[in-house]
């Protein structure tokens, strides 16, 4: 940037040019920072390359020359896969943001009938998978369902006398996502604002803002880290979504990664569209980094207890109730009720002397893989606080990109890999020791593990780094001060003070796992099923009501973790608290 | 670290490791194998199998496409033995890729058709899935129906439901007509049965069927055996539906009905041959054969064996004698006419 004389001269306000000496001390650290990597970060990176082993596949992949297929693609479909994408994308978020925050303030920030009871029911929706939500909707509003079956009837309609809403539609679409993945919204805000400092909250009232004004100026603002970190993850899990999508035929990225891959038996062209599917999601986190870049959200003060929640009576009471109630009902209520009615039905004839193991698989991996991916997710979110290295940050940044993607393509990352290192093992094996040692890895429940871990890492990563990111650096800085180790400072004064972020990551994962569906039908091992294999066996075969009794059970294996999971939030403050 | 997280810790890592421990054997007196039929559809007849012949079945379950990539990436160490797919161009897919190898048996070849094997053996058909034309008893008569190209006739406008271009039914039903009359002429087929959809493709094969019943359009294409589903469905609604609707066989006079198979084929590296080879052979036996059509309600590949009542009451049609192995090989060109065409 040339400044001329005159302008500089008029300079007196902001923006202030950076005097050259300290431009150049500034470009000296930038470069410092590169420089300064010593071994400990090696481990981190180590991992975080592991981690994103499956994408880097698919990338390397993507690389190689593709058949006509993009010729036709750009002349066909395309441009329908990326708008698609978008909006569902843009949809899914904005619809996440207006269900999930408000419903946070109110429960987090004031007192209305029922809400002690909101506060963990509103998490349950998540525990129904997409797929399910979408297929028993369908099944009530679309034109052969009860609902307008019944308007029918009763005003003597046919086909051309009215307007209904068509489900099957992208806004459908965004509206099932919305449902059950508000919760991941809902969650992150409420824990902000439940941080949040009595103090903000008395210096805005005194300055004689309204609760509306409050929200908007103060609380909302203070939350934007958390809301961004779960909007970037609903918008992840939107953009991998498959079923939904699939069932509904709005033609996405996914959808048509799949399409080119299996009609067109084109695996290359297929991992191109994935490429592109991860440009967006790459767009998207560098979105979330750039907003939060600078900003520090932990509390400078000591000052620092439970706001006192703001009764609401009367009418805004009631208001508040039936907000809350509404995501509830529709996300949960109506689809659990839809399962029921036809679990009651068919359970007599499905459930039978396989459905314990089944259950024990899933209830296995999920808590495994939790457990897993937790211990994953603090080595790299603290190695980061730790060395924030750019090469660290890449490193981490790239092990999280698995979770857009959906699960088939990760698995397929997975496979490669692994089947290439049991062959390296076998034919060294076979040199030296004349013996063969055949499949290691591929065909065994590591490799689900595995998949698990490329995929889901970003769950808990994003739960784990906000909580470090709430606490303080200067008390790192006292313990080490004082004598402690690195890994005394976590495990004294980190860990206590995570505990609340940890359970949001492990229970977060836990019932993401429990929903898994396509890594673990590409990768499991012989005669080894979950609820949701089974589930998905009979709804893909349009067996609707016979796989309800399984759905079900995914959802109420759900539920346990999903109250668990509120309780441990709502010892987060008191666990803050306890530390002064 | 809190106790509850020790407790946590401990069950995982024990349950996890029993869980490991108990990986799949590849002793003699076993096969194991990838199957894109779903287990409920299967699983009773490997039973007997086991029984009767004393080898123990393993059992993967998946898509095709990615049982196909499995099997590949894995290689000479792949544990599988049999592939089993529900679609002939898989099959045939399968076989380009080289995980297959030829069986030669006379038992075999004597009870399937020629159309529904590989000339050279990789692979064999073991059940027929037929695609017919389902239309509403009361508002369309049979008269007025007759082959799939008449769908694309005008006089069906805004009557047609049809299924997401995305399902590899349609894609192989699109592929048989591009093996009998080309491309140019199949693609003015699919131009004008779009022009004809009473709103956009969604849903699966029973949903249609659903839409007809309905009224929200005449016809549509489905399998039977979603059909033959809905009328033993635990959802009353599903029965009502199937009860409106009714089974029309169309191309009496030219190609026939589209038909395609399941069918399965011995893996190039498997290390289970012979139990393969067996079971291969008991799956095209008679009994397995009316088992393994009746409980998904195909028909049987063997025409010696009788299809089951419900099959039956739908009357006889004539089956397309491309052979489904063609239908693979055209399935990429049906996938990018159908992108052109607008079917979405």
């Amino acid at each position: 940037m040339t400044d001329s004389p005159d302008r500089t001269a008029l300079a007196s306000g902001p923006p202030v040019a950076m005097p050259p000496a300290a431009k150049r001390e500034a470009i000296r650290r930038r470069r410092g920072r590169w420089r300064h990597l010593d071994r400990g970060s090696l481990p981190v990176i180590g991992v975080a390359f592991c981690l994103a082993l499956p994408v880097l596949t698919v990338l390397l992949t993507a690389l190689q020359p593709a058949g006509p297929v993009w010729r036709h693609l750009a002349d066909t479909v395309l441009a329908d896969y990326v708008l698609n994408s978008l909006w569902l994308m843009l949809g899914v978020g904005a619809g996440t943001l207006l269900i999930g925050v408000p419903a946070a303030w109110l429960v987090s920030l004031h007192e209305f009938p029922g809400r002690r009871w909101f506060e963990w029911a509103l998490l349950l929706p998540m525990a129904v998978p997409a797929y399910i939500i979408a297929y028993t909707y369908t099944g009530l509003l679309d034109y052969a369902g009860p609902l307008q079956s019944v308007l029918r009837e009763q005003f003597h309609w046919s086909r051309q006398d009215y307007w209904f809403p068509e489900i099957r539609s992208l806004p459908g679409a965004v509206i099932m996502l919305a449902l059950v993945l508000y919760p991941y919204v809902y969650l992150l805000a409420r824990a902000a604002f439940l941080d949040q400092s009595v103090a903000v909250s008395e210096v805005s009232r005194t300055l004689g803002a309204g609760p509306w004004r409050r929200f908007v100026a103060v609380s909302l603002p203070m939350a934007r880290p958390a809301l961004i970190a779960g909007v970037s993850l609903v918008q992840m899990e939107a953009l991998a979504d498959y079923g939904t999508v699939q069932y509904f035929g709005v033609g996405t990225f996914t959808t048509g990664i799949f399409r080119v891959w299996y009609g067109m038996n084109d695996a290359v062209a297929a991992a191109q569209l994935a490429a592109q599917l991860l440009l967006f999601v790459f767009a998207l986190l560098v979105f979330e980094r750039v907003s939060r870049r600078r900003a520090r959200f932990h509390h400078a003060g000591n000052r620092h207890s439970r706001p006192r929640r703001q009764p609401l009576v009367g009418r805004g009471g009631a208001l508040a109730s039936v907000a809350c109630a509404m995501p509830l009902l529709f996300g949960f209520v109506i689809p659990a009720a839809q399962l029921a009615i036809w679990a009651l039905r068919t359970a007599p004839r499905m459930m039978d002397g396989r459905f314990w193991p089944l259950l024990a698989h899933s209830l296995l991996l999920a808590s495994g893989a939790a457990l897993l991916i937790l211990a994953l997710a603090l080595l790299l979110g603290y190695g980061l606080r730790l060395r924030p290295h750019p090469l660290v940050r890449l490193a981490v940044r790239a092990a999280g990109l698995g979770y857009a993607v959906p699960g088939t393509v990760v698995a397929i990352g997975v496979l490669l890999p692994f089947a290439a290192i049991d062959r390296g093992v076998d034919g060294w094996a076979r040199a030296w020791f004349g013996v063969s040692t055949g499949l290691l890895l591929s065909g065994t429940v590591a490799a689900v593990l595995f998949a698990y871990c490329a995929r889901f890492l970003p769950v808990a990563l994003q739960s784990v780094e906000a909580g470090l990111s709430r606490i303080r650096p200067s008390m790192d800085d006292a313990a080490r001060a004082l004598g402690s180790s690195p890994g005394g400072v976590l495990g004294r004064i980190h860990l206590p003070m995570l505990r609340g972020s940890l359970w949001v990551a492990l229970l977060l994962v836990f019932v993401d796992v429990l929903k898994e569906l396509p890594a673990t039908l590409i990768l499991r091992p012989f005669n080894f099923n979950t609820l949701a294999v089974r589930t998905y066996e009979l709804a893909s075969d349009e067996r609707l009501a016979d796989s309800a009794s399984f759905a079900l059970a995914i959802v109420l294996a759900g539920i346990g973790p999903v109250i668990l999971l509120s309780r441990a939030i709502g010892r987060t403050r008191t666990d803050y608290d306890a530390v002064p | 670290m809190p106790d509850s997280f020790k407790h946590l810790i401990l069950c995982s890592v024990a349950g996890l490791a029993s869980v490991l421990l108990d990986a799949p054997a590849q002793a003699e007196g076993e096969v194991n194998i990838y199957s894109a039929r779903k287990e409920d559809l299967i699983k009773p007849l490997l039973d007997d199998f086991s029984k009767q012949a004393g080898v123990t079945v393993n059992l993967v379950t998946g898509k095709e496409e990615a049982l196909l990539q499995r099997l590949q990436s894995e290689g000479a160490n792949t544990p599988a033995d049999l592939l089993l797919t529900t679609d002939a161009g898989r099959l045939a897919a399968a076989r380009e890729a080289g995980v297959l190898q030829a069986v030669n048996s006379d038992a075999l070849a004597a009870r399937i058709p020629a159309a529904y094997r590989d000339p050279d053996g990789y692979w064999y058909g073991l059940s027929v899935r037929a695609r017919p034309i389902i239309y509403a008893k009361d508002r369309v008569k049979p008269a007025d129906l007759s082959t799939y190209e008449d769908l694309a006739d005008p006089k069906w406008k805004g009557k047609v439901c049809v299924r997401s271009s995305d399902s590899v039914y349609n894609q192989s039903l699109v592929a048989g007509m591009i093996g009998h009359q080309g491309e140019a002429k199949t693609e003015a087929w699919a131009k004008g049965l779009v022009a004809n959809f009473a709103r956009p493709p969604k849903g699966g094969d029973r949903d249609q069927i659903k839409a007809v019943a309905a009224g929200e359009c005449d016809v549509t294409l489905a399998n039977t055996y979603y059909l033959g589903g809905m009328i033993v469905s635990g959802d009353d609604a599903e029965k009502q539906a199937a009860a409106k609707v009714a089974v029309f066989w169309p191309g009496a006079k030219t190609a026939g009905v589209h038909v395609n198979v399941s069918g399965a084929g011995v893996t190039a590296n498997a290390r289970n041959r012979a139990n393969a080879i067996q079971l291969l052979e008991f799956m095209a036996s008679d009994a397995a054969q009316r088992w393994y059509a009746e409980t998904n309600n195909e028909y049987p590949v063997n025409p010696a064996i009788a299809p089951s009542a419900t099959l039956k009451a739908w009357g006889e049609f004539k089956a397309d004698t491309l052979n489904v192995a063609k239908l693979g090989e055209l399935n990429p060109a049906a996938v990018r006419l159908m992108d052109r065409a607008g079917w979405k």
